[in-house]
C-alpha cells in the first residue's frame, strides 16, 4: 500500500474518533436550554466528520487514479538521502525545546546553532561559535530589549539546584 | 476612492512605513532567493515579527512586501541558477536560465525586474478599481452568502489543486476546518475535542501550524535532498541594459499577462504559479512561428510573460482578502491570520471602519514595485551573494528562525514540541503528495465558515436558508459543481480511452 493511502487510513481513524464524539459523546453534557437552539455544538463537527469520512475512503479505495510521477523526493529511495542527518536536527530541536526554559536562552541558541552546523558536517569550531553567539546575543536583544518578550537569558539557578 | 488615496497616502509616507515596505522587499529578496524556500515560509516566519509591531496597517505592508520580494528574488534564482526558488517562479527559468548560460543574465534580470514591476503596478491599478465594487456587493451579502461562498473558496482550491489530487485537497482542508474546531469556540462557552488536556483549551497556534506546515518541511526537503545553493552563473552578471527593439517587443507580452495574470490571482486555489504557467503557454501559442521557436531558448518574451503575470496575480490573490475577507492561496491565508491576530477582520466593511490599512497596502504595492526596481535591481549582484553562504550555517538559522517564530507567538516550550511534531507530519504529508496550503487554508477559515453556518440556522431555525435564498443555493450549487467536475471529466476520458481501441 503506498504511503498516501497509509495516512488515508490514519486520517479515517482520526475521523472516526472525531465523528464518535461528535454524534454520540459529545451532547450529553448540553444544557436543556441549549437543545432548543437549532445548532449544537456539535452540529458543524457532525459534517465535518462525514465529509471526512468520505474523503479519506476515495483516497484509501484509490478512486483517484494518481499519474506515475514521484514528487520532489521518493520516499521509497528515503535511504538514499541524508535521512540521518534530518533526524539529528529534529532531535536537536526537541532538546533545544526542552531545555530552553532551563538553561537560558542564550545557552541553548548558541548550542543549537552550533551543533546544528556540526550535524551538517561543519568543522570550522571557532567561526561556528563565534556566529552562533553573536546570533543568540543578538536575536536576544532585538526581541527581549525592542520587542519587549521576555526570555530568560540565563540559566535558571532554581531549576538547576536539584541537579 | 481619491480621498481614500490621500489616506493611504499620508500612511504610507511616514518615515516609519517606508523603512518597512523598503526592509520587508530586501528580506522577501534576500530569503526568496534561497531554493526551496517559498513565499509561504518566509511569510511564516516574519509573521511574529509583524505581529509584534502592534500596528496592522504596517504589519500587513511588511507582509505584502516581504511576499513581493520573495517572488522577485525566486525569479533571480531561477535565472541565475535554474533553481526556483518560489514554484510561481518556474517559468521564468524556461527562458530565464538559457539567456544565463548565453551570458545574458544582466539582460535577464533587467526584463525580470522590469516585467515584475509592469505586472505588481498593473495589479495594483486593477486592485484599486475592483476591490471597492466588489467589497459594495459583499456589503449585501448576509451570513448564508457568505457560508456558501467560503465553501465555494474551499471547494475551488480542491478543485484547482490538479490531477489526482482533488480528494487529497478536499480531505486536507476539512483536517484543516476539524482542527479549527479544537478548543473552545467563540459561539458555544464550552471546550470541545480537548480530550481533556489542558494545552488544547485555546486551540492550535496558528503560527505554530503555519511554520510547522510550511518553513519545516521546505527546511527538511533541503537537509534530505541538497540542491546546489552556489552556482557559476553569478560572476558574468553585467550589462543591465535592454535595447529600444528588446523594448517594444516585450512591451504587448507584459501588458497582455499583467491583465491575465491579475483576473487568474483573482480566482481562489489558482494564483502565482498558475497564472505564470498560463502567461507563458499562451503568450508561446500567439507569438509569430520565428519566436515561437525561441521560446524555451532564451526568449525574452517568454521571459517577461510569466515575470508579469505571476506578479499581478500575487497582486490579485488580495482581492478576495481584503473585500471578502476569504484567502484564495495558502499565502493570503496566512496574512488572513496575521490579520486576525492583530484583532483586524478583512471583509467588506474593511474599508469603511479602517480605510487606512486598506489603502495604505495598496499604495504599499506601489512603493514595493518600484523598490524592487531601482533599489533591488543594481543590489542583485550583491544579494547574490547569499546563494554562497554555506548551507552548514543557512539550514541551522532558518529552523533556529523557525522556533523562535512559534515561541515568540505563544511564548510556551509545549508549542515548540507540537512544531516540530507537525512538522515531521507535515514532511510525511509532502512525500505522499497531499497539498499542504488547503490544509492552513481550512484551518484559518475554519471558525468563520462555522460562525456564518451557526448564525444562518439560527435565523432560519434549521437549515432552510439553503433553498430560501437562491444566491446561496446557487453558490452551494456552484461549490458541488468544482468538486465534481475534475473527477467526472476525468471518468469521461477514461471512457474515451477505453473505447478507442476497439
Amino acid at each position: 500500500m503506498a504511503l498516501d493511502r497509509w495516512i488515508a487510513l490514519i486520517f479515517l481513524t482520526i475521523c472516526l474518533a472525531y465523528g464518535y464524539t461528535a454524534w454520540f459523546t459529545m451532547d450529553e453534557g448540553l444544557p436543556p436550554i441549549m437543545q432548543r437552539n437549532p445548532i449544537w455544538p456539535s452540529t458543524f463537527p457532525k459534517l465535518l466528520s462525514v465529509v471526512g469520512l468520505v474523503t479519506s475512503l476515495l483516497i484509501l479505495l484509490g478512486h483517484e487514479k494518481k499519474d506515475q510521477e514521484t514528487g520532489e523526493i521518493d520516499y521509497r529511495h528515503l535511504q538514499d538521502y541524508n535521512v540521518s542527518q534530518a533526524v539529528g536536527l529534529l532531535f536537536l530541536m526537541v532538546l533545544y525545546a526542552v531545555s530552553l526554559k532551563p538553561i537560558g536562552f542564550l545557552l541553548s541558541t548558541s548550542l543549537f546553532l552550533t551543533i546544528g552546523a556540526y550535524i551538517l558536517g561543519e568543522r570550522k569550531w571557532v567561526l561556528m561559535i563565534v556566529i552562533s553567539m553573536l546570533t543568540a546575543l543578538s536575536v536576544w536583544y532585538l526581541v527581549s530589549e525592542i520587542l519587549g518578550i521576555y526570555m530568560r537569558p540565563m540559566p535558571n539557578a532554581s531549576l538547576l539546584e536539584g541537579f | 476612492m481619491f480621498e481614500g488615496l490621500l489616506i493611504g497616502l499620508q500612511t504610507v509616507f511616514s518615515i516609519k512605513m517606508l523603512v518597512v515596505v523598503i526592509g520587508g522587499c530586501l528580506i522577501g529578496t534576500f530569503i526568496g532567493m534561497l531554493p526551496g524556500l517559498g513565499p509561504m515560509s518566509i511569510i511564516a516566519i516574519m509573521i511574529p515579527v509583524a505581529i509584534s509591531m502592534g500596528d496592522p496597517a504596517a504589519a500587513l505592508i511588511l507582509l505584502a512586501g516581504v511576499y513581493y520580494g520573495a517572488i522577485f528574488g525566486g525569479s533571480t534564482s531561477s535565472i541565475l541558477l535554474n533553481a526556483p526558488g518560489v514554484a510561481g517562479t518556474v517559468a521564468t527559468s524556461f527562458d530565464g536560465y538559457p539567456m544565463t548560460k548565453q551570458g545574458k543574465a544582466g539582460k535577464a534580470l533587467t526584463i525580470a525586474a522590469i516585467a515584475s514591476f509592469c505586472g505588481g503596478t498593473v495589479g495594483a491599478i486593477l486592485l484599486m478599481l475592483f476591490a471597492p465594487m466588489l467589497s459594495s456587493v459583499a456589503l449585501l451579502f448576509h451570513s448564508a452568502e457568505y457560508f456558501a461562498l467560503m465553501v465555494v473558496g474551499l471547494s475551488a482550491i480542491a478543485a484547482f489543486a490538479g490531477k489526482g489530487q482533488v480528494a487529497k485537497a478536499l480531505l486536507m482542508t476539512t483536517v484543516g476546518l476539524i482542527m479549527a474546531t479544537v478548543g473552545e469556540g467563540a459561539l458555544f462557552n464550552m471546550p470541545r475535542f480537548t480530550m481533556g488536556v489542558m494545552d488544547l483549551q485555546s486551540g492550535f497556534g496558528f503560527i505554530t501550524l503555519a511554520m510547522a506546515m510550511f518553513a519545516l518541511p521546505e527546511v527538511l526537503f533541503l537537509v534530505l535532498n541538497p540542491k546546489p545553493i552556489a552556482g557559476s552563473g553569478m560572476a558574468q552578471i553585467k550589462d543591465l541594459r535592454i535595447t529600444r527593439s528588446e523594448a517594444r517587443s516585450i512591451a504587448p507580452v507584459i501588458a497582455r499577462q499583467s491583465i491575465q495574470g491579475f483576473f487568474i490571482g483573482v480566482l481562489p486555489g489558482a494564483g502565482a504559479t498558475i497564472a505564470s504557467f498560463l502567461g507563458y503557454a499562451v503568450e508561446r501559442n500567439i507569438a509569430p512561428k520565428k519566436e515561437q521557436e525561441l521560446f524555451g531558448k532564451g526568449s525574452i518574451k517568454g521571459l517577461a510573460a510569466p515575470e508579469a503575470a505571476n506578479n499581478a496575480a500575487c497582486t490579485g490573490s488580495f482581492v478576495p482578502l481584503l473585500t471578502l475577507g476569504i484567502p484564495g492561496s495558502g499565502t493570503t491565508a496566512i496574512l488572513l491570520g496575521a490579520l486576525i491576530a492583530l484583532n483586524v477582520s478583512p471583509g467588506p466593511r474593511l474599508m469603511l471602519d479602517e480605510p487606512q490599512i486598506f489603502w495604505s497596502v495598496i499604495i504599499s504595492m506601489y512603493i514595493g514595485n518600484l523598490i524592487l526596481l531601482i533599489l533591488n535591481l543594481p543590489l542583485i549582484p550583491y544579494i547574490a551573494k547569499v546563494l554562497s553562504v554555506p548551507r552548514n550555517f543557512l539550514i541551522p538559522f532558518i529552523m533556529f528562525f523557525t522556533l523562535m517564530g512559534a515561541y515568540i507567538g505563544q511564548n510556551n516550550a509545549t508549542e515548540l514540541l507540537l512544531l516540530v511534531g507537525f512538522g515531521v507530519f507535515a514532511t510525511a504529508l509532502k512525500f505522499a503528495d497531499y497539498p499542504l496550503a488547503p490544509l492552513l487554508i481550512g484551518f484559518i477559515l475554519g471558525g468563520m465558515l462555522e460562525d456564518n453556518f451557526s448564525r444562518s440556522m439560527q435565523l432560519y431555525d434549521g437549515i432552510a436558508f439553503i433553498w430560501e435564498r437562491p444566491m446561496t443555493l446557487g453558490l452551494l450549487v456552484i461549490a458541488l459543481i468544482l468538486i465534481i467536475l475534475p473527477s467526472w471529466r476525468e471518468h469521461k476520458s477514461k471512457k474515451k480511452n477505453e473505447n478507442e481501441p476497439t
